[in-house]
């Protein structure tokens, strides 16, 4: 968030100003080259961008996912579910392979920020799993600076990611494995612990941590929603699940964020817009990593849906909410349809304006 | 031949097998573009650089607010190209188009044009962000139309130089008279009264300079800019001064014309920066602060009236005549108690006036319609200059006039009048400066 000095704008600030920005005053070196300068920006050279799309707002331009190695509409529903076993006494055990390194990635058209990502792409991959499984994580460090792995769950000390516990900060060219039993289900997080935070934080190391609930604990409406979460059930393949990751870039280094967004790219979903079914059950995954600003939003537009807050219980925690708010780490599930909806374009954003201006916005395109 | 005549020879005479003049003169030019191309071709300060993003350096140089937004002009100052990505108004990413191109060449500039439904009378900040993420930042403080040129705002303009130079000097000048009418030894106070005005402009002048040459691109060197544009232009007068001293012994009431032509020179020159300042002001719009701004500048300006007239007094003309005569008996020059060559005449009355309040109006002209933190910066360098100058011969004239009274130059009247000088600028700039 640019911090806003408004500035008392006294008079001899005012007289100032006029001298100093001259600005608003001049009317460049003649009023005929002034014309000849529009004349030649009525042709520009510039190719618009999404932008004009929606009433001049928006950056001006395209980014290149091709470059960056990651498109955001992949990212909503790219699942790493590991690699999987079964251990002797039955538990599934899943096996992850994680590399940190130092990467450019482009963050707004044109806007390029020296990331340190997971496996070449922020917000790093989605680890899913099941409740009870146990989680084998290998993580190589391939960056320039020590990095960690610090999940939100249950586990041992040892296991936490944090300098000097267990295996501490990892020096760049080393490795290091992080193993626990997956721990409560819901809507997780991970995200390098090293010092100092924000830093490693805001660089682009974190990514969405999901553990599905275990069916065959639970009963009556929570076995039912059970079934619905659970990626091995066939009731989860009737609802369309996505992850967002709600994060922001701080380009110039100067403790406030220029660019806002889920998934990394501002206005991401935009230009195209998400595409989802009117008819199907929709489930969005939401984590908030925004360094620098206490809180982060997401309103949908037009509709209302139930929230499980960290995604720990199988009944709404809210219910028949447009708006919610998470703080940093915060993270929760929403649901929702479009059921009986017109078709078109449906917005959703930060309902902080500031952010949702400069990125954090998209569309879904409810088609019938 | 002595050793010192016998080189003179040698030098005069080429012996054979000697390089030519022409290829000895050539000869540091070879070895220097040798050094450029090992520096070009080559990287010897690699090691320095590693992996350093480039230094960007984009300096705001004007916006204009025009009916259907902002148009932005960019100039880049850094050692390197720079490519505007991205532009944000109040902190919301915003269509845009730049011309030539979004890649501005070092030292170069290009325009930028963002659509914007702006705010009458309200602040709109905009933000240009580059390839490298790096943020550059420009303050629209009220927004309204910057005016385009026409007649009618041509003569506005051209009307609040008027006021705020013009008006005031004419007014000062008409105490004219009442300062004839005083006695002697008050004429010493005037005097010094005049200094502490100049003083104050001086250092006023100085001051806006600095502000302004922040606004400038780095490569410009403003400060320097200003400080070598004052020095110049002192210079300059000095030496018309030097040619005039020939002449010393011309008609005292043309020496005293000369005085107050210079006076009103650098006053000229001070008020052409007002002028500018004021021009941009009222661009930026606010009316009802305006007629203050202009109120307050009158009465602030007023005291200069009294800074050019004070060298036509007859009377100090004859002091200054005595002090010149006892400084030089053998002249035997004359020292009279009538008026010695009649009154200035009221056509220089009207010139001074001309020449120390009109600037203010092509000062108001500039700000209003094609305003330049370089050209300021110059302005005022050269104001300064001028005014140091002036200070320079008030205050031999204050020494002439001291020395032929027999007194000291810092006597209490003297120095009453110096202070009540910088008082009165120093208060009525309350009316323009808070």
């Amino acid at each position: 968030m640019p911090s806003d000095n408004h500035k008392m704008l006294d008079r001899r600030g005012f007289l100032k100003a006029g001298l100093l920005t001259g600005g608003l005053a001049a009317a460049g070196a003649g009023a005929a080259q002034a014309a000849e300068a529009r004349r030649s920006m009525l042709q520009p050279p510039y190719n618009q961008g999404a932008g004009h799309a929606h009433g001049g707002a928006g950056t001006v331009g395209t980014v290149d996912h091709q470059r960056n190695g990651f498109n955001p509409h992949d990212l909503l529903r790219d699942w790493d579910f590991g690699s999987t076993s079964t251990l002797p006494g039955g538990q599934t055990l899943r096996e992850y392979r994680i590399v940190a390194v130092d990467k450019e990635i482009e963050i707004a058209p044109g806007v390029h920020f020296p990331a340190w990502v997971y496996n070449g792409r922020v917000p790093g991959p989605t680890l899913r799993c099941v409740e009870g499984d146990r989680i084998r994580i290998e993580f190589f460090n391939g960056g320039s600076h020590p990095h960690t792995m610090h999940f939100h769950g249950i586990h041992a000390a040892s296991m936490d990611g944090v300098p000097g516990v267990g295996a501490g900060m990892i020096e760049p060219g080393g490795s290091t494995v992080y193993e626990f039993d997956a721990f409560p289900f819901g809507c997780h997080l991970y995200h390098c612990h090293s010092n100092p935070l924000k830093r490693h934080i805001h660089k682009g190391l974190y990514g969405a941590f999901i553990i599905d609930p275990d069916p065959t604990k639970y009963a009556g409406a929570e076995r039912q929603a059970a079934l619905s979460r659970n990626h091995l059930s066939a009731e989860n393949r009737s609802v369309n699940e996505m992850v967002m990751v709600m994060n922001a870039f701080d380009t110039n280094f100067d403790g406030d964020n220029e660019v806002y967004a889920v998934n990394s790219i501002a206005f991401g979903y935009m230009d195209p817009p998400i595409r989802i079914q009117r008819d199907q059950s929709q489930r969005l995954y939401l984590v908030n990593i925004t360094e620098f600003d206490p809180i982060n939003s997401l309103h949908l537009h037009a509709n209302f849906f139930d929230y499980y807050d960290h995604g720990t219980t199988l009944l709404p925690t809210l219910r028949t909410v447009d708006t919610i708010m998470q703080c940093q780490a915060q993270r929760g599930i929403l649901e929702f349809n479009f059921r009986g909806f017109e078709a078109g374009l449906y917005m959703f954003h930060a309902h902080q304006s500031e952010f949702a201006e400069l990125g954090w916005m998209g569309f879904f395109e409810v088609a019938a | 031949m002595t050793g010192a005549a016998e080189l003179r020879a040698s030098k005069s005479q080429p012996r054979p097998g000697r390089i030519p003049a022409w290829l000895s003169a050539l000869l540091p030019l070879v070895a220097l573009a040798l050094l450029l191309s090992v520096f070009t071709l080559g990287d010897p300060l690699a090691m320095f650089k590693a992996n350093l993003p480039p230094i960007e350096d984009l300096t705001f140089e004007r916006i204009r607010v025009i009916p259907d937004g902002f148009e932005v002009t960019l100039v880049n100052g850094g050692p390197d190209p720079v490519t505007v990505a991205q532009v944000l108004v109040d902190d919301a990413y915003w269509a845009f188009q730049m011309s030539p191109s979004p890649t501005i060449p070092r030292l170069g500039r290009a325009m930028v044009h963002i659509p914007y439904p702006w705010v009458e009378a309200e602040p709109h900040a905009i933000r240009v962000i580059t390839t490298t993420g790096v943020t550059f930042d420009g303050e629209v403080e009220l927004a309204t139309l910057t005016p385009e040129l026409g007649l009618g705002q041509f003569a506005a303009y051209g009307l609040l130089g008027v006021y705020v130079g013009i008006i005031p000097v004419a007014l000062g000048m008409l105490w004219f008279p009442t300062m004839r009418r005083l006695g002697r030894r008050w004429l010493g106070g005037i005097l010094a009264l005049t200094l502490g005005l100049l003083f104050f402009l001086l250092i006023d002048m100085l001051l806006e300079a600095f502000e302004v040459s922040q606004a400038l691109p780095a490569f410009l060197q403003g400060v320097s800019l200003t400080l070598f544009a004052a020095l110049f232009t002192w210079l300059v007068l000095l030496a018309i001064r030097n040619r005039g001293g020939q002449a010393r012994s011309q008609d005292p009431l043309q020496r005293g014309v000369r005085l107050a032509t210079l006076i009103a020179l650098g006053i000229g020159l001070h008020n052409l920066g007002e002028g500018l300042a004021i021009g941009a002001a009222f661009a930026l719009g606010e009316a009802a602060l305006g007629s203050f701004l202009v109120i307050g500048f009158t009465l602030h300006n007023i005291t200069e009236g009294i800074g050019i007239a004070a060298p036509l007094l007859p009377t100090l003309r004859v002091q200054e005549e005595a002090a010149v005569a006892s400084g030089a008996p053998a002249t035997g020059g004359p020292t009279r108690d009538s008026e010695p060559s009649g009154a200035p005449r009221a056509a220089t009355f009207i010139g001074l006036t001309l020449l120390a309040g009109g600037p203010a109006i092509l000062g108001a002209w500039i700000g209003g319609f094609a305003f330049s933190p370089l050209l300021a910066n110059l302005f005022l360098g050269i104001g300064v200059g001028a005014i140091w100058q002036v200070i320079v011969e008030v205050g031999d004239l204050l020494r002439a006039y001291a020395r032929g009274r027999g007194e000291g130059v810092v006597n209490w009247i003297n120095l009453g009048g110096f202070v009540l000088g910088v008082l009165i600028m120093y208060f009525t700039a309350f009316l323009v400066s808070f």
